[in-house]
């Protein structure tokens, strides 16, 4: 038996490796929406912002050649994405449900029309840290392969748990999230804040879809992206708008999407449609089990239309 | 160059340009009569240039487009719904269209064929759908290639590849030509050791990257060395795998390009030849063939180079079988085989060569490899 | 949303004589027709903008918005072809629209149509073959009731979830549809297959008789006429009924509405499983109608264009019905524009995103303009 037959080790490895290589994106628009959302607004079009930012990454890369610039022109598509949605929500009766829903179909749309050149073309890709020195086995080594982002939206996550919880922006969002009265009161511009709240939103998608064309899988066509911007976006009442609870939430996302292939790998080969629906199932099931008609939604900001 | 099923199944249906503009007079006519020439319609199930199946087809269509008196109109992303036949409809009414590829295997079945009972005097060719004389309308017809013989030349490289006797397959479906080409590969790897597995694993759709790469990554980390795939768009299977440091087997279309170190060699369709044969006949005047299937000494498939990875001695079987394959009658699948639950499925003496008609319902995988039909 | 309806009309007026008595008639029937003209006038204006800013775009690509225009209305409105494809492509809307449209009367945002579409047409595929030879008119509404109890308790699920254990209804929804995509693929390759659906792994094929066909002398299935039924028939409950004015209170505020002693559980359960009927019926349609037997195809999106459909249709059952009705000419039109003008399917994405945020975008505007707003009137006065 050589080195490489792991067996069904293959499978808790898989799990942990495919919870950092898939979790990312769900981490960054789910870290976006989260800062949206505090301020009291949805916006339920990152999915088109997210393959927008895949597109404008990759084309950029490309051209480019620095995978860096690449990432920087998508979050700055992204930034317009939202400003757009900030400014378009801040007019009375706008549903801001609604206008996500078109702009999720405006950005998909504009990313395949001036996508098509990219298709065919390679990118260089961002680079990886390897975690795995320590291991001999060449499976631990390539599971922990960690792109540098997923590094930086771990390190955001507990920024913004912090930010939110202690720093003055964290708490003019949560007051501009709670109450746009109290935040006049206060002197705040609720319009504004949310404005600024949904373009970082829309920048952090972006990145999401940045990390999906130029690292994992790494290339663009028109199917990169499976709806993890909607997904990640539902992820965020899910995590309860904790930026902790939404790191969690995309690795549990991630390593349960792993479970499908890795048990086909080891030779558990029938109903693959159902593994492959557990990320989805142990989501549910997990909102279930948490959920009680008491605590509704705790942590939800009062200005949120769900939460109305 | 087509092989006929020896059943003469042919009614004179004549598709001359000039018969299929007098057989569009009612109810519309040809808004935008498109001089004398022909309109052909292809219709693409996703986005035309997806380095795979789309765009093999579409380059097939692209070869057309300089031929005299031929318009190509396409469509891409169309959907196997009422959408399809719409679109089908339009071509025929709007654009004056008088032979329709619906490339999409679920186009055929009801779309294509409720269109075709409608247009009686439009000609409808398919990719890939078994068309039978006494089902199906005599103005429609179907096409298919022989790609089985290119993954079992796949098959032979990996074979020469493989360290560690473990290949591996990312296939969308378990469907009949899924299947053979999961067994052909196997089959040509165990043409140079007997004791090569093959895993595959099924991702359930025919584009979906980030499954894709990670069917990749989990055969990888089982010990597979070399893969390769039958999904929509291989690009992403392609670029895994040697990111991974596997060698990969293309298909559809030639994505050396991507991965030009462990690129071994791929299963290409080359449909311009297909496409060609066709309006060839449509231009003299003659009946289209229902039932056109061909292989690697058809032109309708062709191998992609060799890369730099393949030993001479790889090289050497790889090209022997291809040389008996152009000679046609290669009987990739021959008895004794078992599938892969010990069940005796072709017994011994028995040989399906390419053409064999009993391939394209296959339900099994043979044994040797771990996966499983449902 | 504001409605035009449930706003009272000007009545702080005396009414005795004749002539006063024609006086408030004709003033009222211009209240109520300058209301009635900003429904129509403010769409009508967002739609040429958002056309006019999708010119722009068509034109910066060396593209003529001249001839785009006209390859749209000639491919999905212009002919009674284009016409009749335009149709066709509404008839699933329509069912999918009020997927959303009804739990949207309780302020439930539900996005998970295209799980009970699927499901609802799997489970009238499925009871379909045991049936053979029974009479046709039984055997269909058997498969309607199939798909819509199906589909009823998928959404209904969805409901239910939200009312005892407050599982947010968009999510969960979002979630069951993966779900019930997986479910269908799982029984369509495995234990629903019929052996010889050889590379489109399907169900049994229906027989012949238990096909719909299309509406006679058109070239439309019954969908649409079922789908303008039921519309029809939700707007009665929507506006009509007292279930739907007590939705429309358990949508404002739920604690005013148990308060008022509504029966909130009944009305969310209630409503969430007549939307998830709905979108169930349209799967049974699509098996019935256009399939012949339930594949992979069924996932087709119908249930996300429905989202867009009742969003811009404000939730209207009426309103769906036109809405339905320009989206699938615009995506009729989609495939002679890629055809004639070579740009790629994308530009139709990109057409709709523009019209639908222009149309949402015009929601400000309602009660801004004098003309259209008696209330404003009278504050002259």
């Amino acid at each position: 038996m050589d080195a490489g037959d792991i067996g069904w080790w293959g499978v808790p490895i898989a799990i942990v490796g495919g919870a950092i290589r898939v979790s990312t994106p769900f981490l960054f628009v789910s870290l976006g929406e989260t800062i949206t959302e505090r301020s009291g607004r949805i916006n339920l079009g990152l999915e088109g912002t997210l393959v927008f930012g895949a597109m404008t990454a990759y084309a950029v890369t490309v051209v480019t050649l620095s995978p860096w610039l690449g990432v920087l022109a998508a979050m700055a598509a992204g930034t317009l994405f939202g400003l757009f949605h900030g400014w378009i929500c801040k007019f009375p009766r706008v549903n801001d449900i609604a206008i996500g829903i078109a702009l999720m179909l405006l950005g998909t749309g504009l990313a395949f029309f001036f996508g098509k050149p990219f298709i065919q073309p390679s990118a260089p890709d961002l680079p990886a840290i390897s975690l795995g020195w320590w291991s001999d086995i060449p499976q631990v080594r390539a599971a922990l392969q960690i792109n540098v982002l997923f590094l930086i939206g771990a390190a955001l996550a507990l920024f913004l748990w912090w930010a939110f919880r202690t720093t003055r922006i964290g708490l003019v969002l949560r007051v501009v999230g709670d109450s746009s009265d109290a935040a006049r009161a206060m002197g705040l511009n609720p319009d504004t804040v949310r404005l600024l709240a949904t373009a970082a939103g829309g920048a952090l998608a972006a990145i999401g879809g940045a990390y999906l064309t130029l690292y994992y899988p790494g290339s663009w066509n028109e199917g990169v992206s499976s709806g993890q911007g909607l997904m990640a976006v539902a992820l965020v009442i899910f995590a309860r708008w904790n930026p902790l609870g939404c790191f969690a939430a995309a690795l549990l996302f991630g390593g349960a999407g792993a479970l499908g292939p890795a048990l086909q790998s080891v030779g558990v080969t029938q109903g693959y449609y159902l593994f492959y629906a557990a990320p989805y199932v142990l989501t549910l099931v997990v909102m279930i089990l948490t959920s009680s008609p008491g605590r509704a939604l705790a942590g939800a900001p009062g200005e949120l239309t769900v939460a109305k | 160059m087509t092989r006929q099923p020896s059943v003469s199944r042919r009614r004179l249906l004549r598709t001359t340009a000039a018969g299929a503009a007098l057989g569009l007079a009612a109810p519309f006519g040809p808004r935008q009569a498109r001089a004398a020439g022909t309109t052909i319609g292809f219709i693409y199930v996703g986005a035309k240039d997806d380095y795979g199946y789309n765009q093999a087809h579409a380059k097939g269509a692209a070869a057309l487009k300089g031929m005299k008196g031929i318009t190509v109109i396409e469509e891409e992303k169309v959907p196997e719904t009422v959408d399809v036949q719409k679109t089908m409809e339009s071509m025929i009414n709007l654009d004056g269209a008088t032979l329709l590829f619906p490339t999409s295997f679920g186009y055929f079945d009801p779309h294509m064929l409720a269109m075709a009972k409608k247009f009686p005097r439009i000609q409808f060719r398919h990719c890939g759908g078994l068309w039978t004389a006494d089902k199906h309308p005599p103005n429609t017809g179907s096409y298919f290639g022989y790609i089985g013989q290119g993954q079992y030349l796949n098959g032979i490289a990996a074979g020469h590849a493989t360290k560690s006797r473990k290949i591996g397959f990312v296939a969308a479906k378990p469907i009949p030509q899924v299947l053979l080409n999961i067994n052909s590969f196997l089959l040509g790897a165990r043409a140079v050791d007997p004791a090569i597995t093959c895993q595959v694993i099924f991702t359930g759709e025919w584009s979906l990257a980030v499954k894709e790469a990670e069917a990749v990554n989990a055969l990888i980390d089982q010990g597979v060395d070399v893969v390769t795939c039958h999904v929509d768009s291989p690009k992403v299977v392609v670029e895994t795998s040697a990111r991974r440091g596997a060698f990969v087997c293309g298909y559809h279309a030639d994505q050396a390009a991507l991965a030009p170190a462990k690129y071994l060699t791929g299963a290409e369709w080359n449909w311009a030849n297909v496409y060609k044969m066709y309006v060839e006949k449509l231009l003299a005047g003659q009946t289209l063939p229902n039932f056109t299937r061909g292989g690697l000494a058809d032109g309708f498939i062709k191998m992609s180079p060799l890369g730099p990875a393949v030993s001479d001695a790889a090289r050497k079987q790889f090209e022997a079988t291809l040389a008996d394959m152009m000679k046609g009658s290669f009987a990739v699948v021959k008895g004794p085989l078992k599938n892969n639950k010990g069940d005796v499925v072709v017994s011994s003496g028995q040989a399906f060569v390419e053409t064999a008609i009993e391939l394209e319902s296959m339900n099994y995988l043979v044994e040797g490899v771990i996966g499983s039909t449902s | 949303m504001a409605d035009i309806a449930s706003r009272p009309l000007a009545t702080d007026r005396p009414a005795p004589s004749a002539t006063a008595r024609l006086a408030v008639l004709r003033e009222t029937l211009r209240e109520t027709l300058a209301r009635r003209a900003e429904a129509v006038v403010i769409p009508v204006a967002a739609l040429l903008v958002g056309l006019a800013l999708f010119s722009l775009f068509i034109a910066a690509l060396d593209k003529s918005p001249l001839q785009f225009f006209e390859l749209m209305w000639r491919g999905g409105f212009g002919s009674w072809f284009s016409f009749q494809n335009a149709l066709a492509r509404a008839a699933p809307l329509l069912l999918a629209a009020l997927c959303v449209a009804l739990p949207a009367r309780l302020g439930l945002v539900v996005i998970g149509g295209e799980g009970a579409i699927v499901l609802g047409a799997l489970a009238a595929a499925a009871i379909a073959p045991p049936l053979r030879g029974v009479p046709p008119l039984l055997v269909l509404p058997a498969m309607a009731l199939a798909g819509m109890v199906v589909g009823g308790l998928w959404i209904g699920a969805v409901g239910a979830l939200r009312h005892w254990r407050a599982v947010n209804e968009t999510i969960s929804s979002l979630l069951m549809t993966y779900i019930a995509i997986a479910l269908m693929n799982h029984l369509v390759e495995g234990p629903l297959r019929d052996p010889a659906s050889l590379n489109k792994p399907s169900t049994l094929p229906l027989d012949a008789a238990y096909r719909i066909g299309p509406l006679p002398g058109l070239d439309v299935h019954w969908g649409l006429v079922v789908g303008t039924v039921v519309c029809l028939a939700a707007w009665v409950l929507i506006d009509k009924t007292r279930w739907g004015f007590a939705a429309r209170i358990v949508g404002g505020n739920v604690r005013a509405a148990q308060l008022q002693g509504l029966p909130v559980a009944r009305l969310t359960i209630g409503f969430c499983a007549l939307a998830g009927a709905c979108a169930g019926l349209a799967g049974m349609i699509e098996v019935a109608a256009v399939q012949g037997s339930a594949n992979a195809s069924l996932a087709a999106g119908y249930g996300y264009a429905g989202i867009l459909v009742a969003f811009l249709a404000r939730h209207n059952p009426l309103a769906i019905v036109p809405v339905a009705i320009l989206l699938g000419g615009v995506e009729a039109s989609g495939g002679l524009i890629q055809r004639r003008m070579d740009l790629p399917n994308a530009t139709v994405l990109v057409l709709q995103g523009v019209l639908f945020v222009a149309t949402l975008f015009s929601e400000t505007f309602y009660g801004r303009f004098k003309a259209f707003n008696p209330d404003l009137w009278k504050r002259r006065d």
